[in-house]
């Protein structure tokens, strides 16, 4: 078996979620790795957008921001932002990932506040961005994130962007397009999906090395069980070396 | 209509469509030059109290160089649309140029790290904050530029996003659907870095737009800063590249390398080294301090800035990896 770390089996693990021919808006950083890989794979025909308005491009490295212009090297068009939001709006957009600094057991995320208190957060965080529009509005919202108790919450001091809100049809009853939502979490230890009634977050897959145990130790939540919990296969020769000589050549995300 | 529940955030722009007609009916239309330098710009159209809002897309095609004016400036009391603003908020945060603020995204420079001054600033509760999302921001200004005076959305839905702006929940008279109601955001002024413009203000950039052909038809007065100066007849030859026309602008100022240290698409890549040493500085605040002093309120102009950390040198490399020159 080949020597990978930690953030190759979690962008491996999600690259592999992206099916040939589906459309995924990425930022920077382990998505867009994620994103380039499955695209010089098993989904040559992925559709990459970024929010800012890059439209299907062929990236020749790491984008440092999701609008400089690798995001749009050799893409089929420098749009806008209107024509990506727009596209996900539209229903045309599979997946998304997304990112920050608390989840809870639905997948509502939070990315801008830590702190009790609105007017007097502890830490300001960024905001939304476009991170709730992409929550909203592509069928498929997954994360890739390094798993531990502060992360995984019972509660979230602010809920940025919408996950399952409260389960059950709660999201649909929002108002929220019907058959989106979150759909898979990808962490450090395991992978994650929603159980279908409940819409609580679920394991299904844990990486080589792991037990139960300590999934459930790095979150705060209870995590259900799926009713047959799988091996997540390791990263395969071949997807390390696209990984690290073709997408990360400089290990700027994968040795980071 | 029926509303089924508001967000109680504050709105910093007035979304009546009569009132901004009314203004626009008033400014001029005509192909007058609009040539100024930045100084002159800044001083005629940013005004306490306004609401601004900036171009680009976080550090990529920004007018970092009017936001240093407007620091230089000293003006204070503005109102400001933080959508995906990074490089730019920590300009404009550094000389607390503003008290009330509409977020999108700010305070992070994407996956450099987040402002520590920019934070601190939002931490002190001396700005007023409104929640709002990249798209929610965009099309606030599509409405403006529709001259309507709300546009409907279905992102924020159910979150604490929406309970924090001053958007409002309402039934979709056709559909039964919930949707969410976005006022319109007119800016008092905006700024809008481009490649090239001629002096009446039609503008030529490459690149992604981002939200800026919203931005454009939505303000009120509208300044441009460009790396070139051409000629109105090279727009006449090629009228398909005009992506802004000099109706909407109010002042064209010839800034080159104005969006240093951010990017410049097909010109000049982003100054890493620069930006990192913003990010390492603003954790003391002393040194801050000095730091603003030196680079900011130190440089009389744009180019001094530029040849303060680097000059034509600096541009030259970045240039070569903008191009990935490299890899040729």
């Amino acid at each position: 078996m080949a020597e990978y770390n930690v953030m190759e089996m979690m962008i491996v693990a999600a690259s592999r979620e992206l099916e040939d021919g589906s459309v995924v808006a990425v930022g920077t950083g382990a998505p867009c790795a994620a994103a380039m890989l499955a695209q010089k794979s098993r989904s040559p025909n992925l559709v990459i957008l970024f929010e800012a308005g890059g439209i299907d491009p062929q990236l020749p490295e790491m984008p440092i921001t999701v609008g400089d212009s690798r995001t749009i090297h050799r893409a089929s068009m420098a749009g806008s932002m209107a024509d990506i939001m727009e596209a996900c709006a539209r229903g045309a957009v599979d997946y998304t990932f997304l990112g920050g600094a608390q989840i809870d057991m639905y997948g509502n995320l939070n990315s801008t506040l830590i702190g009790a208190d609105y007017e007097h957060p502890t830490v300001r965080l960024p905001g939304s961005g476009g991170a709730n529009d992409f929550a909203s509005l592509c069928w498929r919202m997954m994360v890739i994130t390094l798993q531990n108790t502060q992360r995984f919450v019972e509660k979230l001091d602010f809920m940025t962007s919408p996950g399952w809100l409260e389960g059950g049809d709660s999201r649909e009853r929002a108002g929220l397009p019907p058959g989106s939502g979150p759909y898979r979490i990808i962490t450090n230890l395991a992978v994650m999906d929603f159980e279908p009634e409940s819409k609580r977050m679920r394991v299904v897959s844990i990486h080589p090395g792991y037990g139960f145990a300590e999934v459930q130790d790095n979150c705060a939540f209870e995590l259900l069980r799926a009713e047959r919990i799988m091996d997540t296969p390791p990263p395969s020769k071949t997807e390390l070396c696209i990984l690290r000589e073709q997408v990360d050549p400089y290990g700027l995300i994968i040795n980071r | 209509m029926n509303i089924i529940d508001e967000g109680r955030g504050k709105l910093f722009a007035d979304p009546d469509p009569d009132a901004a007609r009314r203004f626009f009916r008033q400014k001029t239309r005509n192909l007058v030059s609009k040539e100024m330098p930045l100084r002159q710009a800044v001083e005629t159209f940013v005004h306490e109290g306004g609401y601004l809002a900036i171009g680009g897309f976080g550090s990529n095609r920004t007018p970092i160089a009017a936001c240093h004016e407007i620091v230089r400036q000293r003006v204070k009391g503005l109102a400001f649309a933080g959508h995906t603003s990074t490089h730019d908020f920590q300009v404009l945060c550094a000389g607390k140029v503003f008290n009330r603020l509409d977020v999108a995204y700010v305070v992070g420079l994407e996956a450099r790290g987040l402002s520590s001054a920019g934070r601190r600033y939002l931490q002190s509760g001396e700005v007023e904050i409104t929640e709002w999302t990249n798209h929610s921001m965009a099309i606030r200004l599509k409405a403006a530029a529709m001259g309507i005076p709300y546009i409907p959305c279905r992102s924020l839905m159910g979150t604490d996003t929406f309970r924090r702006s001053a958007a409002k929940l309402a039934e979709c008279p056709f559909t039964g659907r919930r949707l969410v109601l976005l006022p319109a955001l007119y800016p008092d002024v905006s700024i809008i870095h481009v490649h090239e413009a001629d002096k009446y203000g039609n503008c030529r950039f490459k690149g992604i737009s981002a939200a800026d052909l919203e931005l454009a038809s939505a303000s009120k007065r509208l300044i441009i800063t460009t790396e070139r100066l051409i000629t109105n007849d090279e727009i006449r030859r090629d009228p398909y590249s005009t992506k802004i026309p000099f109706f909407l602008v109010d002042a064209v100022c010839e800034v080159p390398f104005g969006a240093y240290p951010g990017s410049m698409p097909g010109e000049y890549f982003s100054d890493e080294e620069h930006l990192m040493e913003w990010l390492a500085v603003e954790k003391d605040p002393q040194r801050f301090e000095e730091f603003l002093n030196a680079q900011i309120y130190g440089s009389a102009d744009h180019a001094q800035y530029l040849a303060r950390n680097g000059g034509l040198e600096k541009i030259r490399q970045l240039r070569a990896r903008e191009l990935l020159l490299s890899r040729d």
